[in-house]
Protein backbone atom coordinates (compact mmCIF):
# COMPACT_ATOMS: atom_id res chain seq x y z
CA UNK A 1 0.00 0.00 0.00
CA UNK A 2 1.13 3.86 -0.35
CA UNK A 3 1.76 4.56 2.99
CA UNK A 4 -0.92 7.42 4.55
CA UNK A 5 1.47 10.01 6.34
CA UNK A 6 -0.13 12.04 9.10
CA UNK A 7 1.09 15.23 10.53
CA UNK A 8 1.80 15.57 14.24
CA UNK A 9 3.54 17.45 16.36
CA UNK A 10 7.16 16.42 17.27
CA UNK A 11 7.58 16.07 21.25
CA UNK A 12 10.40 13.70 21.73
CA UNK A 13 12.84 12.75 18.77
CA UNK A 14 14.15 9.32 16.66
CA UNK A 15 12.48 7.42 15.03
CA UNK A 16 10.47 3.69 15.15
CA UNK A 17 8.37 1.55 13.85
CA UNK A 18 6.51 -1.20 15.08
CA UNK A 19 2.80 -2.74 15.10
CA UNK A 20 0.22 -0.13 16.43
CA UNK A 21 -1.81 -0.84 19.88
CA UNK A 22 -4.36 1.40 20.21
CA UNK A 23 -5.80 2.18 23.91
CA UNK A 24 -8.34 4.69 24.61
CA UNK A 25 -7.90 5.01 28.30
CA UNK A 26 -5.05 6.94 29.52
CA UNK A 27 -1.62 5.32 30.74
CA UNK A 28 -0.06 5.73 34.44
CA UNK A 29 3.33 4.10 33.79
CA UNK A 30 3.48 4.32 37.37
CA UNK A 31 0.76 1.38 38.52
CA UNK A 32 -0.37 0.14 35.03
CA UNK A 33 2.04 -1.25 33.59
CA UNK A 34 5.20 -3.58 34.74
CA UNK A 35 8.49 -2.81 33.85
CA UNK A 36 9.85 -5.88 34.13
CA UNK A 37 7.76 -7.28 31.44
CA UNK A 38 6.42 -4.59 29.79
CA UNK A 39 2.68 -5.94 29.85
CA UNK A 40 -0.21 -3.59 31.10
CA UNK A 41 -0.90 -4.84 34.74
CA UNK A 42 -4.10 -2.96 35.66
CA UNK A 43 -6.95 -5.20 35.27
CA UNK A 44 -9.34 -1.74 34.85
CA UNK A 45 -7.40 -0.66 31.89
CA UNK A 46 -8.48 -1.34 28.21
CA UNK A 47 -4.98 -2.76 27.16
CA UNK A 48 -5.14 -5.38 30.39
CA UNK A 49 -2.37 -8.63 29.69
CA UNK A 50 -0.71 -7.12 26.24
CA UNK A 51 2.22 -6.48 25.98
CA UNK A 52 3.81 -2.43 25.24
CA UNK A 53 7.23 -4.14 24.09
CA UNK A 54 8.29 -2.86 21.00
CA UNK A 55 4.52 -1.55 19.70
CA UNK A 56 3.27 1.90 18.22
CA UNK A 57 1.49 2.90 21.41
CA UNK A 58 -1.49 4.60 20.64
CA UNK A 59 -2.78 6.66 24.01
CA UNK A 60 -4.90 10.22 24.66
CA UNK A 61 -2.27 10.94 27.18
CA UNK A 62 -0.35 9.65 30.76
CA UNK A 63 -1.78 10.72 33.86
CA UNK A 64 -0.80 9.70 37.63
CA UNK A 65 2.52 9.76 39.57
CA UNK A 66 5.82 11.59 38.00
CA UNK A 67 7.76 8.54 38.40
CA UNK A 68 6.34 7.27 35.64
CA UNK A 69 8.88 9.15 33.58
CA UNK A 70 11.29 6.82 35.04
CA UNK A 71 9.14 3.50 34.26
CA UNK A 72 9.77 4.51 31.07
CA UNK A 73 13.36 4.32 31.50
CA UNK A 74 13.33 1.38 33.02
CA UNK A 75 11.00 -0.17 30.58
CA UNK A 76 13.53 0.84 27.77
CA UNK A 77 16.66 -0.42 29.76
CA UNK A 78 14.86 -3.84 30.42
CA UNK A 79 14.11 -3.89 26.56
CA UNK A 80 9.92 -3.81 27.05
CA UNK A 81 9.74 -0.12 25.86
CA UNK A 82 7.62 0.61 22.92
CA UNK A 83 8.92 1.51 19.64
CA UNK A 84 7.12 4.32 19.64
CA UNK A 85 4.37 6.39 21.25
CA UNK A 86 1.48 8.65 20.15
CA UNK A 87 -0.60 10.83 22.11
CA UNK A 88 -3.59 12.74 21.01
CA UNK A 89 -1.87 15.64 23.58
CA UNK A 90 1.35 14.90 25.91
CA UNK A 91 1.66 15.58 29.37
CA UNK A 92 4.91 16.67 30.81
CA UNK A 93 5.37 12.61 32.29
CA UNK A 94 5.31 10.76 29.52
CA UNK A 95 7.13 13.36 27.71
CA UNK A 96 9.98 13.69 30.13
CA UNK A 97 9.87 10.01 29.92
CA UNK A 98 10.40 9.68 26.04
CA UNK A 99 13.15 12.15 26.00
CA UNK A 100 14.80 10.33 28.66
CA UNK A 101 14.76 7.19 27.39
CA UNK A 102 15.08 8.04 23.47
CA UNK A 103 11.58 7.16 22.83
CA UNK A 104 9.92 8.90 19.97
CA UNK A 105 7.07 10.76 20.96
CA UNK A 106 4.61 12.85 18.58
CA UNK A 107 1.59 14.35 19.53
CA UNK A 108 -1.33 15.81 18.43
CA UNK A 109 -2.45 14.35 15.06
CA UNK A 110 -4.10 16.28 12.58
CA UNK A 111 -6.54 13.35 11.80
CA UNK A 112 -8.73 11.12 14.48
CA UNK A 113 -6.33 8.39 14.11
CA UNK A 114 -8.80 6.76 16.47
CA UNK A 115 -10.65 6.55 13.32
CA UNK A 116 -7.89 5.24 11.79
CA UNK A 117 -5.71 3.34 12.98
CA UNK A 118 -6.23 0.09 14.08
CA UNK A 119 -4.90 -2.71 16.56
CA UNK A 120 -2.24 -4.78 13.88
CA UNK A 121 -1.71 -1.55 11.50
CA UNK A 122 2.37 -0.88 11.02
CA UNK A 123 2.90 2.19 11.41
CA UNK A 124 6.24 4.56 11.66
CA UNK A 125 6.67 7.16 14.22
CA UNK A 126 9.06 10.10 13.40
CA UNK A 127 9.92 12.27 15.90
CA UNK A 128 12.25 14.33 14.41
CA UNK A 129 10.07 15.88 11.57
CA UNK A 130 7.08 15.13 13.24
CA UNK A 131 5.13 12.80 11.32
CA UNK A 132 3.56 9.29 11.36
CA UNK A 133 3.06 6.79 8.68
CA UNK A 134 0.92 3.80 8.42
CA UNK A 135 2.71 1.56 5.66
CA UNK A 136 0.68 -2.05 6.15
CA UNK A 137 -3.15 -2.20 7.28
CA UNK A 138 -4.47 -5.26 8.69
CA UNK B 1 9.51 28.67 21.68
CA UNK B 2 12.59 30.84 20.82
CA UNK B 3 15.99 29.62 20.97
CA UNK B 4 19.21 31.83 21.02
CA UNK B 5 22.30 30.62 18.84
CA UNK B 6 24.36 28.96 22.36
CA UNK B 7 20.66 27.41 23.46
CA UNK B 8 20.39 25.75 19.96
CA UNK B 9 23.92 24.55 20.33
CA UNK B 10 23.29 22.90 23.12
CA UNK B 11 19.73 21.19 21.74
CA UNK B 12 22.27 20.13 18.72
CA UNK B 13 24.41 18.30 21.43
CA UNK B 14 27.62 20.38 21.15
CA UNK B 15 28.07 20.47 24.88
CA UNK B 16 27.44 16.33 25.18
CA UNK B 17 24.34 14.09 25.77
CA UNK B 18 23.21 15.36 29.13
CA UNK B 19 22.81 19.09 28.27
CA UNK B 20 21.18 17.48 25.03
CA UNK B 21 18.81 15.63 26.96
CA UNK B 22 18.02 18.50 29.51
CA UNK B 23 17.16 21.00 26.61
CA UNK B 24 15.00 18.58 25.22
CA UNK B 25 13.31 18.26 28.28
CA UNK B 26 12.69 22.22 28.82
CA UNK B 27 12.03 22.57 24.87
CA UNK B 28 9.52 19.98 24.73
CA UNK B 29 7.76 21.27 27.98
CA UNK B 30 7.85 24.73 26.72
CA UNK B 31 6.24 23.83 23.62
CA UNK B 32 3.20 21.49 25.13
CA UNK B 33 2.59 24.60 27.61
CA UNK B 34 3.16 27.23 24.94
CA UNK B 35 6.12 29.10 26.02
CA UNK B 36 7.78 31.50 24.04
CA UNK B 37 11.39 31.61 25.66
CA UNK B 38 13.54 30.39 28.53
CA UNK B 39 14.24 32.73 31.08
CA UNK B 40 17.13 32.43 33.68
CA UNK B 41 16.44 30.62 37.17
CA UNK B 42 17.67 31.59 39.89
CA UNK B 43 17.63 28.29 42.26
CA UNK B 44 16.19 24.90 42.02
CA UNK B 45 14.66 22.50 43.98
CA UNK B 46 15.19 19.04 42.81
CA UNK B 47 12.73 16.02 43.68
CA UNK B 48 12.86 12.18 42.79
CA UNK B 49 15.45 11.51 45.72
CA UNK B 50 14.09 8.90 48.09
CA UNK B 51 15.29 5.41 46.74
CA UNK B 52 10.96 5.02 48.02
CA UNK B 53 9.83 6.87 45.20
CA UNK B 54 11.78 6.43 42.53
CA UNK B 55 13.43 3.20 43.22
CA UNK B 56 15.66 1.54 40.83
CA UNK B 57 14.89 2.86 37.43
CA UNK B 58 15.34 6.91 38.77
CA UNK B 59 18.59 5.57 40.19
CA UNK B 60 20.40 4.28 37.21
CA UNK B 61 18.72 7.28 34.97
CA UNK B 62 20.23 10.16 37.46
CA UNK B 63 23.40 7.53 37.32
CA UNK B 64 23.35 8.02 33.41
CA UNK B 65 24.07 12.20 33.47
CA UNK B 66 27.24 14.38 33.78
CA UNK B 67 28.48 17.60 34.22
CA UNK B 68 27.30 20.27 37.00
CA UNK B 69 24.30 22.44 37.66
CA UNK B 70 24.45 26.00 36.63
CA UNK B 71 22.73 27.82 39.44
CA UNK B 72 22.11 26.83 43.59
CA UNK B 73 20.45 23.73 43.60
CA UNK B 74 18.88 21.57 46.09
CA UNK B 75 17.17 17.90 47.05
CA UNK B 76 13.82 17.17 48.26
CA UNK B 77 13.09 15.20 51.48
CA UNK B 78 15.40 11.36 51.10
CA UNK B 79 13.91 8.27 52.40
CA UNK B 80 15.87 8.20 55.43
CA UNK B 81 17.67 10.74 57.76
CA UNK B 82 21.21 10.27 56.37
CA UNK B 83 22.86 9.73 59.81
CA UNK B 84 20.61 8.37 61.90
CA UNK B 85 18.88 5.81 59.52
CA UNK B 86 19.60 2.92 61.76
CA UNK B 87 17.71 4.01 64.22
CA UNK B 88 14.62 4.86 62.78
CA UNK B 89 14.65 1.09 61.30
CA UNK B 90 15.64 1.29 57.63
CA UNK B 91 17.58 -1.74 56.04
CA UNK B 92 20.95 -1.77 54.69
CA UNK B 93 19.70 -2.30 51.72
CA UNK B 94 17.61 0.82 51.56
CA UNK B 95 20.03 2.96 52.85
CA UNK B 96 23.00 2.15 50.22
CA UNK B 97 20.70 2.46 47.38
CA UNK B 98 19.48 6.18 49.29
CA UNK B 99 23.39 6.80 49.87
CA UNK B 100 24.09 6.24 45.80
CA UNK B 101 21.44 8.72 44.99
CA UNK B 102 22.77 11.59 47.43
CA UNK B 103 26.12 10.92 45.97
CA UNK B 104 25.10 11.15 42.35
CA UNK B 105 23.83 14.38 42.87
CA UNK B 106 26.25 15.58 45.08
CA UNK B 107 28.96 15.34 41.97
CA UNK B 108 26.41 16.97 39.65
CA UNK B 109 27.25 19.61 41.80
CA UNK B 110 23.98 19.95 43.58
CA UNK B 111 23.64 20.81 47.34
CA UNK B 112 22.97 17.44 49.56
CA UNK B 113 20.67 18.62 52.03
CA UNK B 114 17.44 17.10 51.74
CA UNK B 115 14.33 19.33 52.36
CA UNK B 116 10.88 20.21 51.32
CA UNK B 117 11.52 23.81 53.53
CA UNK B 118 14.29 25.16 51.25
CA UNK B 119 13.33 28.79 51.43
CA UNK B 120 14.53 29.25 55.39
CA UNK B 121 18.06 28.15 54.07
CA UNK B 122 20.93 30.28 52.97
CA UNK B 123 21.32 30.38 49.24
CA UNK B 124 17.82 29.61 48.75
CA UNK B 125 15.27 32.43 50.43
CA UNK B 126 13.67 34.28 47.97
CA UNK B 127 12.65 37.53 46.96
CA UNK B 128 8.95 38.42 45.38
CA UNK B 129 9.34 38.24 41.81
CA UNK B 130 12.21 35.88 41.73
CA UNK B 131 12.14 32.70 38.88
CA UNK B 132 13.50 29.64 40.31
CA UNK B 133 12.60 26.32 39.04
CA UNK B 134 11.47 23.94 42.33
CA UNK B 135 9.55 20.76 42.37
CA UNK B 136 8.00 20.40 45.43
CA UNK B 137 4.80 20.80 46.06
CA UNK B 138 4.46 22.56 49.03
CA UNK B 139 7.88 24.67 49.06
CA UNK B 140 6.44 25.54 45.25
CA UNK B 141 3.43 26.78 47.05
CA UNK B 142 4.86 28.52 49.33
CA UNK B 143 7.38 30.12 47.19
CA UNK B 144 4.78 31.62 45.19
CA UNK B 145 1.71 32.46 47.66
CA UNK B 146 3.46 33.53 50.92
CA UNK B 147 6.61 35.05 49.04
CA UNK B 148 5.15 36.11 45.44
CA UNK B 149 8.21 34.36 43.74
CA UNK B 150 7.27 32.58 40.67
CA UNK B 151 8.15 28.82 39.76
CA UNK B 152 5.82 25.88 38.24
CA UNK B 153 5.59 22.57 40.12
CA UNK B 154 8.23 20.70 38.12
CA UNK B 155 9.19 17.02 38.11
CA UNK B 156 12.42 15.41 39.06
CA UNK B 157 14.00 15.30 35.84
CA UNK B 158 12.41 19.50 34.85
CA UNK B 159 13.66 20.63 37.86
CA UNK B 160 17.14 18.71 37.41
CA UNK B 161 17.18 20.00 33.47
CA UNK B 162 16.23 23.41 34.43
CA UNK B 163 19.37 23.79 37.29
CA UNK B 164 22.04 21.62 34.64
CA UNK B 165 20.94 24.84 31.90
CA UNK B 166 20.29 27.83 34.56
CA UNK B 167 17.37 28.19 32.99
CA UNK B 168 13.37 26.88 32.34
CA UNK B 169 10.38 27.75 29.95
CA UNK B 170 8.47 31.05 30.29
CA UNK B 171 5.09 29.30 30.78
CA UNK B 172 2.46 29.04 33.63
CA UNK B 173 3.28 30.77 36.78
CA UNK B 174 6.23 32.26 35.55
CA UNK B 175 3.05 34.97 33.91
CA UNK B 176 1.29 37.76 35.27
CA UNK B 177 -1.79 36.31 33.80
CA UNK B 178 -2.03 32.85 34.98
CA UNK B 179 -1.58 34.37 38.68
CA UNK B 180 -5.01 36.04 38.73
CA UNK B 181 -7.23 34.18 41.64
CA UNK B 182 -10.01 32.12 40.05
CA UNK B 183 -12.22 31.62 42.75
CA UNK B 184 -12.72 33.44 46.24
CA UNK B 185 -13.11 31.41 49.40
CA UNK B 186 -14.68 32.91 52.49
CA UNK B 187 -13.94 31.45 55.74
CA UNK B 188 -15.94 33.21 58.38
CA UNK B 189 -14.90 31.55 61.52
CA UNK B 190 -11.35 32.12 63.50
CA UNK B 191 -9.00 29.66 63.15
CA UNK B 192 -5.34 28.78 64.60
CA UNK B 193 -2.72 26.19 63.92
CA UNK B 194 -3.73 23.15 62.28
CA UNK B 195 -7.03 24.54 61.70
CA UNK B 196 -5.25 25.75 58.53
CA UNK B 197 -4.17 22.39 57.51
CA UNK B 198 -7.70 21.28 57.74
CA UNK B 199 -9.18 24.56 55.94
CA UNK B 200 -5.97 23.67 52.98
CA UNK B 201 -7.20 20.10 53.14
CA UNK B 202 -10.72 20.79 52.59
CA UNK B 203 -10.73 23.41 50.42
CA UNK B 204 -7.41 21.76 48.11
CA UNK B 205 -10.54 19.36 46.97
CA UNK B 206 -13.30 22.01 45.92
CA UNK B 207 -10.29 23.99 44.01
CA UNK B 208 -8.39 21.66 42.17
CA UNK B 209 -5.81 23.27 40.41
CA UNK B 210 -7.27 26.92 40.34
CA UNK B 211 -5.71 29.80 42.18
CA UNK B 212 -7.60 30.82 45.20
CA UNK B 213 -8.21 34.14 46.75
CA UNK B 214 -9.44 33.37 50.90
CA UNK B 215 -11.01 36.20 52.93
CA UNK B 216 -10.21 34.91 56.26
CA UNK B 217 -11.82 36.41 59.78
CA UNK B 218 -8.36 35.69 61.35
CA UNK B 219 -4.79 36.65 60.41
CA UNK B 220 -2.50 33.59 59.61
CA UNK B 221 1.18 33.53 60.19
CA UNK B 222 3.71 32.54 58.11
CA UNK B 223 4.06 28.77 59.34
CA UNK B 224 0.20 28.49 59.23
CA UNK B 225 0.07 29.76 55.38
CA UNK B 226 2.85 26.56 55.11
CA UNK B 227 0.36 24.49 56.50
CA UNK B 228 -2.92 25.56 54.19
CA UNK B 229 -0.60 25.67 51.49
CA UNK B 230 0.86 22.03 51.35
CA UNK B 231 -2.13 20.79 52.41
CA UNK B 232 -4.21 22.17 49.51
CA UNK B 233 -0.99 21.25 47.05
CA UNK B 234 -1.53 17.35 48.49
CA UNK B 235 -5.60 16.98 48.64
CA UNK B 236 -5.75 19.05 44.94
CA UNK B 237 -2.73 20.24 43.08
CA UNK B 238 -3.02 24.40 43.95
CA UNK B 239 0.66 26.01 43.71
CA UNK B 240 -0.95 29.23 44.24
CA UNK B 241 -3.15 30.89 46.61
CA UNK B 242 -3.78 35.01 47.44
CA UNK B 243 -4.80 35.72 50.96
CA UNK B 244 -6.85 38.79 50.94
CA UNK B 245 -4.63 41.57 53.53
CA UNK B 246 -1.77 38.63 53.90
CA UNK B 247 0.25 37.22 51.26
CA UNK B 248 2.39 40.04 49.10
CA UNK B 249 1.09 39.94 45.38
CA UNK B 250 -2.64 40.46 45.68
CA UNK B 251 -2.31 44.03 46.63
CA UNK B 252 -0.25 44.93 43.72
CA UNK B 253 -2.40 42.93 41.35
CA UNK B 254 -4.80 44.45 38.86
CA UNK B 255 -7.39 41.92 38.27
CA UNK B 256 -11.35 41.22 38.53
CA UNK B 257 -12.97 39.53 41.70
CA UNK B 258 -14.12 35.95 40.44
CA UNK B 259 -17.08 35.49 39.93
CA UNK B 260 -17.44 31.93 42.31
CA UNK B 261 -16.88 31.95 45.87
CA UNK B 262 -16.97 29.17 47.80
CA UNK B 263 -17.36 29.62 51.46
CA UNK B 264 -16.10 26.96 54.04
CA UNK B 265 -18.16 26.79 57.41
CA UNK B 266 -16.21 25.60 60.53
CA UNK B 267 -18.27 22.77 60.61
CA UNK B 268 -16.42 21.44 57.46
CA UNK B 269 -12.79 22.04 59.09
CA UNK B 270 -13.72 20.73 62.84
CA UNK B 271 -14.97 17.35 60.49
CA UNK B 272 -11.56 16.75 59.36
CA UNK B 273 -10.43 16.39 63.34
CA UNK B 274 -13.98 14.05 63.94
CA UNK B 275 -13.78 12.21 60.86
CA UNK B 276 -10.53 9.93 62.52
CA UNK B 277 -11.00 10.77 65.96
CA UNK B 278 -11.79 7.47 66.56
CA UNK B 279 -8.52 6.62 65.84
CA UNK B 280 -6.97 7.90 69.01
CA UNK B 281 -7.04 4.51 70.69
CA UNK B 282 -4.87 2.54 67.76
CA UNK B 283 -2.14 5.37 67.10
CA UNK B 284 1.28 4.34 68.34
CA UNK B 285 3.11 6.99 66.64
CA UNK B 286 3.31 10.86 66.56
CA UNK B 287 5.06 12.46 63.31
CA UNK B 288 5.20 16.64 63.19
CA UNK B 289 7.13 18.73 60.77
CA UNK B 290 5.09 17.88 57.44
CA UNK B 291 6.13 20.38 55.71
CA UNK B 292 10.12 20.83 57.59
CA UNK B 293 9.61 22.47 60.79
CA UNK B 294 10.70 26.37 61.14
CA UNK B 295 12.75 27.44 64.01
CA UNK B 296 9.00 28.63 65.56
CA UNK B 297 7.72 25.72 65.26
CA UNK B 298 10.69 23.72 66.96
CA UNK B 299 10.61 26.00 70.08
CA UNK B 300 6.75 25.66 70.05
CA UNK B 301 6.62 21.56 70.13
CA UNK B 302 10.05 21.78 72.81
CA UNK B 303 7.86 23.97 75.29
CA UNK B 304 5.01 21.52 74.62
CA UNK B 305 7.17 18.36 75.70
CA UNK B 306 9.06 20.55 78.53
CA UNK B 307 8.33 18.39 81.64
CA UNK B 308 6.61 15.10 79.58
CA UNK B 309 8.07 11.72 79.52
CA UNK B 310 7.49 10.20 75.99
CA UNK B 311 4.63 7.06 76.19
CA UNK B 312 4.49 6.89 72.23
CA UNK B 313 6.85 7.08 69.46
CA UNK B 314 7.00 10.92 68.47
CA UNK B 315 8.63 11.98 65.25
CA UNK B 316 9.81 15.64 64.35
CA UNK B 317 10.75 16.50 60.53
CA UNK B 318 13.22 19.72 60.11
CA UNK B 319 15.98 20.25 57.64
CA UNK B 320 19.74 19.19 58.56
CA UNK B 321 20.66 23.02 58.29
CA UNK B 322 17.90 24.47 60.81
CA UNK B 323 18.21 21.02 63.18
CA UNK B 324 22.25 21.86 63.50
CA UNK B 325 21.80 25.84 63.55
CA UNK B 326 19.42 25.65 66.49
CA UNK B 327 20.77 22.61 68.33
CA UNK B 328 19.94 23.72 71.94
CA UNK B 329 15.65 23.19 70.62
CA UNK B 330 16.76 20.19 69.40
CA UNK B 331 18.62 18.79 72.47
CA UNK B 332 15.66 19.71 74.45
CA UNK B 333 13.15 17.76 72.42
CA UNK B 334 15.08 14.82 72.41
CA UNK B 335 15.60 15.28 76.51
CA UNK B 336 11.68 14.04 76.41
CA UNK B 337 12.71 11.29 74.29
CA UNK B 338 11.17 12.53 70.99
CA UNK B 339 13.23 12.32 67.95
CA UNK B 340 14.18 14.99 65.72
CA UNK B 341 14.48 13.13 62.29
CA UNK B 342 15.88 15.26 59.23
CA UNK B 343 16.49 14.82 56.00
CA UNK B 344 13.59 12.94 55.48
CA UNK B 345 9.50 12.81 56.71
CA UNK B 346 6.95 10.16 57.63
CA UNK B 347 5.24 10.89 53.73
CA UNK B 348 9.00 9.62 51.77
CA UNK B 349 10.56 7.24 54.30
CA UNK B 350 9.83 3.44 54.37
CA UNK B 351 9.98 3.76 58.20
CA UNK B 352 6.46 4.69 58.26
CA UNK B 353 5.33 1.45 57.49
CA UNK B 354 6.41 0.16 60.83
CA UNK B 355 3.39 1.13 62.43
CA UNK B 356 -0.25 1.05 62.50
CA UNK B 357 -1.65 4.38 62.87
CA UNK B 358 -0.09 7.47 63.06
CA UNK B 359 -1.42 10.97 64.01
CA UNK B 360 -0.63 14.27 62.30
CA UNK B 361 -1.29 18.10 62.68
CA UNK B 362 -0.52 18.29 58.81
CA UNK B 363 -3.07 18.47 55.97
CA UNK B 364 -0.42 17.09 53.60
CA UNK B 365 0.63 13.83 55.63
CA UNK B 366 -2.87 13.07 56.34
CA UNK B 367 -3.54 13.48 53.10
CA UNK B 368 -0.39 10.87 51.35
CA UNK B 369 0.20 8.60 54.72
CA UNK B 370 -2.52 6.35 54.15
CA UNK B 371 -2.25 5.87 50.28
CA UNK B 372 1.74 5.66 50.30
CA UNK B 373 3.02 4.05 53.68
CA UNK B 374 -0.02 2.15 54.53
CA UNK B 375 -0.76 3.39 57.50
CA UNK B 376 -3.54 4.93 58.93
CA UNK B 377 -3.74 8.77 59.61
CA UNK B 378 -5.46 10.83 62.54
CA UNK B 379 -5.34 14.46 62.18
CA UNK B 380 -5.00 16.31 65.32
CA UNK B 381 -3.82 19.57 66.79
CA UNK B 382 0.01 19.88 67.52
CA UNK B 383 -1.26 20.19 71.37
CA UNK B 384 -3.42 16.74 70.86
CA UNK B 385 -0.32 15.57 69.43
CA UNK B 386 1.64 15.94 72.13
CA UNK B 387 -0.43 15.00 74.75
CA UNK B 388 -0.89 11.80 73.14
CA UNK B 389 2.80 11.63 72.76
CA UNK B 390 3.27 11.84 76.34
CA UNK B 391 2.09 12.38 79.87
CA UNK B 392 2.89 15.53 81.95
CA UNK B 393 4.66 14.74 84.86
Amino acid sequence: MIPIRIQCRSISKGTGEGIALVSHDPISFLGNVDPETGIIVDPDHELYGKCIRDTVLIFPSGKGSTVGSYVLYQLKKNGFAPAGMINLESEPIVAVGAIISDIPLVDRPDIDIYETIKDGDFLKVNGIEGYIEITDKI
Amino acid sequence: MHLTKEEEKIMQGEYGPTLQKAMEILVALGDIYGADELIPIKSAQIAGVSYKTIGDAGLEWISSLEGKVRVPSILNPAGMDLEKWSEMGISQNFARKQNEIIKIYENLGIRSECTCTPYYLKGFQLNMGDHVAWSESSAVSYANSVIGARTNREGGPSALSAALIGKTGNYGFHLDENRVPAVSVRVESNLKGSDYGALGYVAGKMISNRVPLFFLSSRPEPDELKALGAAMAASGSVALYHVDGVTPEISHMQFEMPDEIITIEKEQIQGVYESTSELKSVCDIIALGCPHCSPAELEEIADLLDGRKLKKELWICTSREIAEKYSHIVDAIEESGAKVVCDTCMVVSPASENYECMAVNSGKAFNYVPGMCRVKARYASIEECIEEAGDSN
